[in-house]
């Protein structure tokens, strides 16, 4: 039986032990004498007889689907002992062959050995699922059995649905943990291969880039450089001049906005400056490639400088306008929430709008300003597309806004896109690169956390 | 942080707007009992007027929350505006250092004078008039500061001190004033926030005395307060008569009658009688103010 259909099936075991369980409560219920009591609600008793029904069964099914994999691999490699076949190495392969003939002419084309194979490999298919759908439904009904036959007006129902809510909440907090902590280890198991081949400190402090390796050993460029210097300077170059400009700009915005701006203004204003999160980063990257890089360059030549037609200026300012949002919304929000009566306050001594603003309301709104800078930073750190489009890739060390710089996550795409060989040091290059930024975001974090926790204002 | 911001939603100034609507509504059944009102009874003028007010009407958008109202508040008397809720006696009073100038659907009109001038003239700068006209709001609400800042504040907006010296005496001062100094002298640096609610109070009065106000104008300042610490708020309400004009809108009959001289009895938008304080509690002149201060509605 297929999955989809024994989930569905379960479900409506589910739901019949509901209705039972719900009915037999009700009924119970009835035939009480006294009639004073707050009892239950019978609802609750059919969700623990569903639940009871369903959970043991879902479980058994998870636990079932994990090994049936490598049993039925086992199975057929015993059998496959009997032909004298195969190293482990090849063992793989040939299964994949057999596995991989889901057509009658695949079959067909199969040697005659083979397809013996692929029959027997069939055979230990088909018992092996039946096994397990039995397994499971006999597990569901014995549950749904036990529960009817068990559950009585004395079941603590509401007791044990609010334990079960409470697992279900931790069930989906842990999925969110478990994902980073899992994204974080593939990464650092990855990044300890590179760092076999790579010297540690030859990587977090070498200034030169260059991670392509010649073919032959007498071209020029025959080994490679991984000195991530430059791409960290470049990241902050670009991300630096991205906050000059958003920062200003959207905290402005913000108390503009939930300040000054009347009632009609903001509802128009606010979702406008909101769209502009929602515009495609590439759409930013070619503005910034086809219109800005051009201007910023003719702007710089009429002045007498040399500015790059791909220039870290350009890429940063654009990035700069894409995160405004994320200041300007955060801040208005936080801004808004602080309570009308600190203002009040302040205005009744004699403080004018804007002094209030500075000295009452942003203090009291500080964790909130530095969250909504610190995710526009995240963003401008882990932005890849604008980069491109504009910086260029060159892997220049320098701090010159009007040089081409190149990220920390453009070189990443850059090494990772198109056919790869998955153990040279240029790929795992791109994970060694995913780490450091990982951990510098995780350092600028805590940072900024500390800072305020330091200068906040709490105002209740 | 949605709490704080149904906090903020419910403060003043919405709930005043709120209050307004609720008077529109009541003014009907105002009108179905008949109740008799033509003018102002008692004395609303005095001899040394610091405001003089005429003719002040309020309104919400549409809805009118204070009517006709004409008073005179004499300089270094205690008054105190009683009624019940929603009578436009916090609208009055926000009126009186345009507080309610922050409220975007709020009209007044009429004439207010301090000191012989317009407050609602072109000219006049609602911020200068704030610094001579302080207040104290029903909620206590200290800044998220240090107990020095808090006091500070004002000064130094207003450029009071020109060293830190001056400063610290002044900040010691107003504390000294507002009675609050001895509990909290060797903790200033501590954050006003973590005071009592008391001693917020007073905290929020130093900081006000600390602008050196002529006027404080107190909006219910002890209706969030327990008896220990109403009571000290009283009697420093009257040292402070000593040096300010203050006026107090109160819900506490009792509180109206222990620390003000004069009384004006406010419903449904309208002054009804104003008075001194003995004569307004033992012998009200109008059918409703003795009906209010014998407790038979409010």
């Amino acid at each position: 039986m297929k999955i989809s259909a024994l989930i569905i099936l379960l479900l409506v075991f589910a739901a019949f032990s509901y209705f039972m369980a719900k009915q037999k409560i009700t009924t119970a219920y009835r035939q009480r004498q006294q009639k004073t009591k707050i009892l239950t609600l019978p609802k609750y008793f059919g969700y623990v007889a569903a639940l009871c029904s369903l959970l043991p069964a879902l479980i058994v099914m998870l636990l079932l689907q994990l090994i049936e994999e490598p049993y039925i691999n086992s199975e057929i490699s015993n059998y496959l002992t009997h032909y004298e076949h195969s190293s482990d190495n090849d063992l793989g392969l040939y299964l994949n062959e057999i596995k991989s003939a889901d057509t009658a002419d695949k079959v067909a084309a199969l040697s005659a050995e083979k397809q013996q194979v692929y029959h027997r490999y069939h055979e230990i298919e088909t018992t092996t699922k039946r096994t397990h759908t039995t397994i499971v439904l006999s597990i569901a009904v014995l549950f749904v059995i036990w529960g009817m036959r068990k559950i009585n007006t004395d079941t603590p129902a509401r007791k044990v649905f609010e334990k079960i809510i409470e697992g279900l909440l931790l069930l989906a907090a842990s999925i969110a943990i478990m994902t980073t902590v899992g994204i974080v280890f593939s990464v650092l198991f990855e990044s300890t291969r590179f760092f076999g081949e790579v010297p540690v400190l030859s990587f977090m402090l070498g200034t030169e880039w260059s991670p392509q390796t010649a073919i032959r050993a007498d071209q020029v460029g025959s080994s490679a450089a991984f000195g991530a210097v430059p791409l960290f300077i470049g990241t902050m170059l670009i991300s630096f001049i991205a906050l000059l400009v958003s920062v200003p700009l959207g905290l402005m915005s913000a108390i503009y906005l939930s300040e000054y701006a009347s009632h009609s203004v903001r509802s128009v204003a606010k979702p406008i400056l909101e769209i502009l999160a929602g515009i495609p980063t590439v759409v930013y990257g070619f503005f910034a490639a086809l219109t800005v890089a051009p201007w910023i360059r003719g702007l710089g030549e009429s002045i007498g400088l040399s500015v790059a037609s791909e220039s870290a200026l350009a890429a940063g300012l654009v990035m700069g306008i894409m995160i405004i949002p994320f200041v300007s919304s955060l801040s208005d929000d936080v801004l808004s929430a602080v309570p009308q009566s600190l203002k009040e306050g302040s205005l009744g001594l004699g403080a004018t709008h804007s002094e209030t603003i500075i000295k009452v309301l942003i203090p009291a709104a500080l964790p909130g300003i530095v969250g909504g800078v610190l995710l526009a930073a995240s963003r401008a750190i882990g932005e890849t597309m604008i980069v491109v489009m504009a910086a260029g890739l060159a892997a220049n060390l320098t701090v010159n806004p009007l040089e081409a710089v190149t990220t920390v996550t453009v070189q990443i795409v850059t090494l990772l896109t198109g056919d790869q060989e998955f153990d040279s040091a240029k790929t795992l290059a791109a994970f060694a690169l995913g780490l450091m930024l990982f951990v510098t975001t995780l350092v600028l974090n805590v940072i900024a956390l500390h800072v305020v926790r330091k200068y906040r204002e709490q105002y209740e | 942080m949605v709490k704080n911001m149904n906090k903020a939603l419910l403060s003043k100034p919405s709930g005043l707007v709120e209050q307004a609507l609720k008077v529109n509504k009541q003014t009907t059944t105002e009108d179905a009992l008949n109740i008799d009102y033509t003018a102002t009874v008692g004395q609303p003028n005095c001899q040394n007027a610091k405001f003089s007010t005429q003719n002040v009407n309020v309104y919400y958008a549409n809805n009118q929350a204070i009517h006709d109202v004409s008073l005179d508040i004499g300089a270094h008397e205690v008054i105190a505006l009683i009624g019940p809720s929603g009578c436009g006696k916090s609208t009055y009073l926000r009126c009186l250092n345009r507080m309610n100038d922050t409220i975007d659907i709020c009209r007044v009109e009429g004439q207010i004078l301090l000191d012989q001038e317009n407050i609602y003239h072109q000219k006049q700068d609602p911020v200068l008039l704030r610094a001579r006209v302080g207040m104290v709001f029903q909620k206590p609400n200290p800044f998220p500061k240090s107990i020095y800042d808090n006091v500070a504040y004002g000064p130094r907006i207003h450029g009071l001190t020109s060293n830190k010296a001056e400063l610290d005496e002044l900040v010691e001062a107003s504390l000294i004033k507002a009675g609050l100094f001895q509990e909290v002298k060797d903790r200033l640096q501590a954050p006003g926030t973590g005071l009592s609610g008391g001693q917020q109070q007073r905290l929020c009065i130093a900081r006000t005395i600390a602008v050196q106000p002529e006027v404080i104008l107190m909006d219910e300042p002890a209706s969030a307060l327990d008896p220990i610490a109403t009571a000290k708020i009283e009697e420093l309400i009257n040292e402070l008569k000593e040096n300010f004009t203050i006026v107090i809108v109160t819900h506490s009959m009792q509180q109206a009658a222990r620390v003000s001289q004069r009384t004006a009895y406010f419903h449904m938008g309208r002054l009804i009688e104003v008075g001194d304080t003995n004569q307004i509690f033992t012998n009200p002149a109008h059918e409703l103010t003795e009906k209010y201060i014998t407790g038979r509605f409010g």
